[in-house]
């Protein structure tokens, strides 16, 4: 569903990723794992358009999506979780999911009522202002906006950290059961437990560079490279 | 969204004022409905400018001079052709936001003081060819004593006039900042990056925004002339834009009603205090000084956040 092929990016003069490649296939959930400025952010923000690659190539569905903005891209079926959750604090809990609501043909089926089924929390403070949410409810609110305008494939970024373990534990529920709905996603985490117990497959990556690719099974079995990139 | 938008509690004192203001004409000296039709005009200038300032988070730094376009637009119908007053009357709202979209489409493609700089140096365009085209607009001289027909040219009745048409434009603002497209473009003020990875189209979105801010400017404008029945140079002039800007710092920019406020403010204090010394700028100096210190949301952003949190509270508990 998505192909990144030896992309480079930069900011201003500083190169961050270097020939960073990555697949990800329908239906599974990836993740990128990675330390403190490994460059996970940066992946996310140049497949989003955000910062846009110098190099290489992305596709999304088979066509390539480089040079699109980032409103294009999410029109097209990709939904964005940014890693500092920032939601728009001034707008209300509904008006931050009504504005992102955009029904894109068959997929269209989250709409505020099912996301709120699936969030219980955000149904019982649709009034409240966002900026006066706690983390928690901040994170749901953030991936409830990506959910809202119907996306195939949802990038995560970092979506538990610095959250209390019980709610970290809801959230992971609930990502797995956006997979049990078709969704494909690519998780960037820092949170070793969570990512691999969600994913299908992993990547490691370490100073800009993809240092290890492979099934979640095998990584989990390869306490070498784990402890060699992902350990602090 | 519209969801009990006008509610008929909340709306009493609004149609209190508009009512009180309805009835004093006879009652009070011509003088002061004077000054009341010249806070109208303002007001609404600068609530036209916070759509786009304090809503959308763009530096509309030379907001004066769509108001200009929309001034000289109906002064130039009304003196150089034959066409009816209606005709300079629309007429001039429109071509305030043709010179809105026309700047807006250079402008959105920069951010934050770019965007305000880019936009002073093309509405200083404007002013320069109003200044200098002195066989179209009168050059410096301005045009002056632009015929009126007679069920407006009184005061009372330009003053009813105005009064109305800033009423039906405050309802009509107030709805589009509650619709999806107003909530929206708040949200693009709060953050633009976010904005896009939802779907939104940011720069397409500000412009729509523009468009409508100068078109309500150029209405603004046309109101001025009915008042003043003169045109001059000046009112495109980036000094009266910055002056338009401080209007809405003064009223609280992050409300709705704030720039009324701060337009009343400076009005009065240019009439009032203008009648002791030339210097008037000078108090609102100190004014400003007493503000940033004070109350940096605004006078009117101070009385929502002093006496509207509450009222905040019980609605958040009505929806319990």
């Amino acid at each position: 569903m998505l192909e990144v092929e030896g992309i480079h990016t930069y900011y201003g003069l500083s190169h961050i990723l270097f020939d960073v490649s990555l697949k990800v296939s329908r239906g599974e959930i990836a993740c990128l794992l990675g330390r403190n400025g490994a460059g996970k952010s940066t992946t996310m923000k140049s497949i989003m358009g955000l910062t846009p690659p110098r190099q290489g190539t992305i596709s999304f569905k088979g066509k390539s999506v480089m040079g699109k903005k980032p409103y294009q891209l999410a029109r097209l079926g990709i939904g964005y979780v940014p890693d500092d959750r920032r939601v728009f604090a001034d707008l209300t809990v509904g008006d931050n999911l009504e504005i992102s609501e955009r029904r894109s043909g068959d997929s269209a089926t989250w709409t505020k009522e099912s996301v709120y089924d699936f969030f219980e929390a955000l149904g019982h403070i649709d009034h409240r202002k966002a900026g006066l949410l706690s983390g928690g409810e901040q994170q749901m609110l953030t991936i409830a906006r990506a959910l809202m305008t119907n996306p195939e494939f949802l990038l995560l970024d970092e979506p538990t950290e610095g959250l209390a373990p019980m709610v970290v534990k809801t959230l992971e529920e609930q990502i797995g059961k956006l997979k049990d709905r078709g969704l494909t996603v690519l998780l960037a985490e820092q949170n070793q437990k969570v990512a691999l117990n969600l994913s299908d497959q992993g990547y490691v990556i370490d100073r800009g560079m993809i240092r290890y690719h492979g099934s979640i099974d095998d990584l989990r079995d390869n306490e070498e490279v784990r402890k060699k990139y992902l350990l602090v | 969204m519209f969801k009990g938008i006008f509610s008929i509690k909340k709306s009493l004192p609004y149609v209190g004022i508009f009512v009180t203001l309805l009835i004093l004409p006879p009652i009070i000296p011509r003088f002061y409905i004077y000054i009341l039709a010249v806070i109208f005009v303002t007001a609404l200038l600068a609530m036209s400018l916070n759509m786009v300032v304090g809503h959308g988070g763009l530096f509309q730094f030379h907001h004066g001079a769509f108001y200009g376009v929309g001034a000289y637009t109906v002064a130039l119908i009304l003196t150089k052709t034959s066409l009816p007053l209606w005709v300079g009357f629309i007429a001039g709202p429109f071509a305030a936001a043709l010179a809105g979209l026309l700047i807006g489409i250079f402008c959105v493609r920069l951010t934050r003081l770019y965007f305000g700089m880019l936009q002073i140096s093309l509405g200083s365009l404007l002013w320069a060819l109003v200044f200098r085209w002195y066989s179209l607009t009168g050059g410096d001289d301005g045009i002056h004593g632009i015929p009126m027909p007679p069920f407006i040219s009184s005061q009372n009745s330009a003053y009813y006039f105005i009064l109305i048409v800033l009423v039906i434009c405050l309802i009509v603002m107030y709805l589009i900042l509650k619709s999806p497209f107003g909530v929206t473009l708040r949200a693009i003020r709060d953050n633009p990056e976010r904005c896009e990875a939802i779907g939104i189209n940011v720069r397409r979105h500000q412009l729509i925004g523009i468009v409508i801010a100068t078109f309500f400017a150029g209405i603004s404008g046309v109101l001025f002339v009915l008042l003043e029945g003169s045109v001059f140079p000046d009112l495109l002039f980036w000094v009266y834009s910055l002056e338009i800007f401080i209007m809405c710092l003064l009223g609280g920019w992050f409300t709705f009603a704030g720039p009324i406020i701060g337009a009343a403010i400076m009005v009065s204090l240019r009439t009032f205090v203008g009648i002791y010394t030339d210097y008037w700028t000078l108090v609102l100096g100190i004014l400003l000084i007493l503000l940033i210190f004070f109350l940096p949301e605004g006078v009117w952003g101070y009385i929502v956040e002093k006496f509207g949190s509450r009222a905040g509270e019980a609605v958040e508990e009505e929806n319990k």
